[in-house]
């Protein structure tokens, strides 16, 4: 009797394990770099809902720079090298690596050339590398962009159950507005998914965003603009942020403006841009100047070499030019140094605070 | 009006010929120079492409001339080439120039604006004409892209240097006065001649290069530091994969472009990535296919489709066993080093050939 039952037991046990071990959870990996700033809490609920585990890229180092510059193509933009750096980085240790071709998330701008071939250039850099999740995302044409991006992101991953898939795209949809929202209220994109993800409430961040801005009145205030991937990676913009938070400065980003308003000058514009990101940056830049005083000084952050931002940052000049507001344009590339960026800021600002002396003086 | 628009190889007469039948006075850009790109890296953005610069100097040379409207035209990204005219305008606006703008957007794209700017260059010509002398104005460019190409093919044969570069120049010269259509034809059939008889040795074996990448500076002689005349005088015989006539039949009236190399380069490129990113990438497959030597990749300096193409050359190169060399361009790039490296990629591809001739024999 006790054998029997022991022999249950046994078979009951390998019956257990074997299953589990078939149904061992997927792994994806996200890189932390790119896209990653503005739409990870999407692709991570999604995918979790789905039950694959994700797995996100350590923090930009050294390493992972060096990484991506061996076997990028030396023309690519620094943000670029940085992502091959990051996905070798999760070479590995995961099934998929999730790499969406970013095509277009407004359905009317696309994205820029190389986050159009960005799966192509990874693919065939030189490195083994597990699946790529390399599915379009593209919400121009007909509607309905969003399902199919996830419906082949579900097929791609092997999850055919469609309740599943509708139940995890609302959630994914559900907590990106969340997201968007923290963003708009002037939390970095980091501390918002911290937020997000419960590893930290949202008034831990209290003092900073808009409810301070009244109290500030006096403070300067600098517009920050650029593309999330470059300002929020602190190891390649070399913590032009956090530096101009010590330098006692106000910073205002893109992600802190409303998105209606921004689009109000896509009227404007006498040609907008063909790229999500430059149009929105470009915007931003108009509407901070349109609205009189409200900032004090452009900084616009630029990766060496890149093309569309050869033509936002001779606009934003322009611009500021006319509206009379001083404007400083600094080049990221992955030999930026702490001091240089250092030194360039203080000048900047001491030179806006001068500025705010003489106006109130005259 | 006095009309201007930017240098781009022998698209130069065929503009300057179909304003003139319009009735405006063309002022017909020189051959840029070292001078007309200075000026224009001077007021452009450092990191719009050497194109940019070209254009920006050359619209700068003919403002001084007295030009009062520009014409010029782009695609609807995603290649940033499409902004250029909108940048151009606001760049020499702010230098002071009062001016007008005329920019051709791709027809199937924006066709409302796309007629109202070639009303406003048409005046008050009928469509008719506008249609005949557009016609006449193909056939010419027909008989250039020949007359490059029969150049292409003679110039590494020629028994005595530089008789065809001469040849050439006089062709040249002989349609550019050439105005009407039976003229064009007369001409064509004389320039024609002309070539042929630039002595020549038909039994040399050349090299065979393709040369790939951006348009412009594949167009524009001296955008690539002569290039393909400097190939040809090492003894290569070049092939672009861009002629303008090619370029009118798939680009400007459909959106789909080339075919052909989108197809080949589909399981490497999936996505067309704007400008001639694609293209690239299939033009290497085809030109492996047909037994060139080797592929030159030519593109400005931070050229974004071309870069993502670069991206893919190691690996196929590698897997259609062709050399490719690449050669990204920009006002700090010398004649000198380019030189070196067509020099030392040409002894490359003729090692390689006479290795696979003796491994074949």
């Amino acid at each position: 009797m006790s054998q029997t039952s022991l022999c249950l037991f046994c078979a009951f046990i390998i019956i257990f394990t074997g299953v589990k071990y078939l149904k061992r959870q997927i792994k994806v990996g996200i890189p932390r770099a790119l896209s990653y700033y503005t739409f990870y809490p999407l692709w991570r609920v999604f995918l979790e809902k789905l039950g694959a585990g994700v797995v996100v890229s350590t923090a930009t180092n050294r390493k992972i720079l060096e990484e991506g510059i061996k076997e990028t193509v030396n023309d690519a933009c620094i943000p670029i090298k940085v992502f091959h750096g990051h996905v070798f980085d999760l070479a590995g240790r995961v099934d998929f690596i999730f790499i969406p071709r970013m095509i277009s998330a407004d359905g009317k701008s696309t994205f820029c050339p190389k986050f159009l071939g960005l799966p192509d250039m990874v693919r065939f850099a030189g490195v083994a590398l597990p699946v790529l999740i390399d599915v379009r995302y593209n919400r121009k044409g007909f509607p309905g962009g969003l399902l199919r991006f996830f419906l082949a992101v579900a097929a791609k991953i092997g999850m055919r159950n469609p309740l599943t898939q509708i139940y995890a795209a609302i959630c994914a949809i559900h907590k990106q507005k969340q997201y968007q929202r923290l963003l708009l209220k002037g939390l970095k994109p980091l501390e918002a998914i911290e937020v997000i993800f419960g590893q930290k409430k949202s008034h831990d961040f209290a003092g900073k965003g808009k409810n301070q801005k009244t109290s500030s009145e006096k403070r300067t205030t600098v517009a920050l603009l650029g593309y999330p991937y470059a300002i929020y990676d602190s190891f390649i913009s070399a913590g032009v942020y956090d530096k101009l938070v010590r330098l006692g400065v106000e910073v205002i980003t893109f992600e802190q403006i409303p998105l209606k308003e921004m689009r109000r000058f896509s009227k404007i514009m006498p040609q907008n841009f063909f790229w999500y990101y430059s149009n929105q940056v470009c915007w931003a830049g108009l509407y901070l100047l349109e609205q009189k005083s409200s900032i004090d000084g452009i900084i616009h952050i630029t990766a060496f070499g890149c093309g569309p931002d050869a033509m936002v940052d001779k606009t934003l000049e322009l611009e500021a030019k006319y509206a009379g507001v001083p404007f400083l344009s600094l080049t990221i590339d992955e030999h930026t140094g702490e001091g240089g960026v250092q030194t360039r800021l203080e000048a900047f600002v001491d030179m806006l605070h001068a500025r705010k002396t003489i106006n109130r003086a005259g | 009006m006095k009309v201007a628009f930017g240098h781009m190889g022998t698209l130069t007469p065929i503009m300057e010929m179909i304003l003139e039948d319009l009735g405006h006075e063309a002022i017909t850009p020189n051959r840029p120079t070292r001078q007309t790109l200075a000026l224009g890296a001077k007021h452009a953005p450092e990191f719009a492409c050497i194109p940019f610069k070209i254009v920006l100097g050359t619209y700068l040379e003919c403002l001084k001339l007295g030009a009062d409207t520009l014409v010029s035209g782009g695609g609807y990204g995603p290649c940033r080439a499409g902004l250029y005219g909108e940048l151009h305008r606001r760049i020499l606006k702010d230098l002071g120039y009062e001016f007008d703008f005329i920019f051709f957007w791709p027809p199937l794209k924006k066709p409302f604006h796309f007629y109202k700017q070639l009303h406003k260059l048409k005046g008050h010509h009928s469509w008719v004409y506008l249609w005949r002398i557009i016609k006449k104005a193909y056939s010419k460019l027909a008989v250039l892209d020949d007359l490059e190409m029969m150049a292409q093919r003679i110039r590494p044969r020629e028994l005595k240097h530089g008789s065809t570069s001469k040849g050439f120049e006089q062709a040249m010269d002989m349609m550019r006065q050439a105005k009407t259509g039976p003229e064009i034809a007369s001409a064509g059939e004389e320039a024609r001649a002309l070539m042929q008889k630039v002595p020549f040795d038909d039994t040399r074996q050349p090299l065979k290069v393709g040369i790939i990448g951006e348009i412009y500076v594949q167009l524009e002689p001296f955008a690539n530091y002569f290039l393909e005349e400097q190939l040809g005088h090492m003894g290569v015989e070049v092939r672009r994969s861009i002629y303008l006539t090619s370029y009118t039949r798939h680009d400007i009236l459909s959106t789909r472009g080339d075919m052909g190399s989108r197809t080949l380069a589909m399981p490497y490129l999936a996505q067309k990535v704007g400008g001639h990113g694609q293209n690239s990438v299939g033009d290497i497959i085809r030109y492996a296919k047909n037994g060139y030597n080797g592929v030159i990749q030519l593109a400005p300096f931070s050229c974004i489709p071309e870069i993502v193409a670069k991206s893919l050359v190691p690996r196929l190169s590698k897997d259609y066993s062709i050399p490719v060399l690449t050669i990204f361009i920009d006002e700090q790039t010398g004649a000198a080093g380019i030189q070196t490296r067509l020099e030392a990629f040409v002894d490359l591809m003729d090692q390689r050939r006479s290795r696979s001739l003796l491994v074949g024999a």
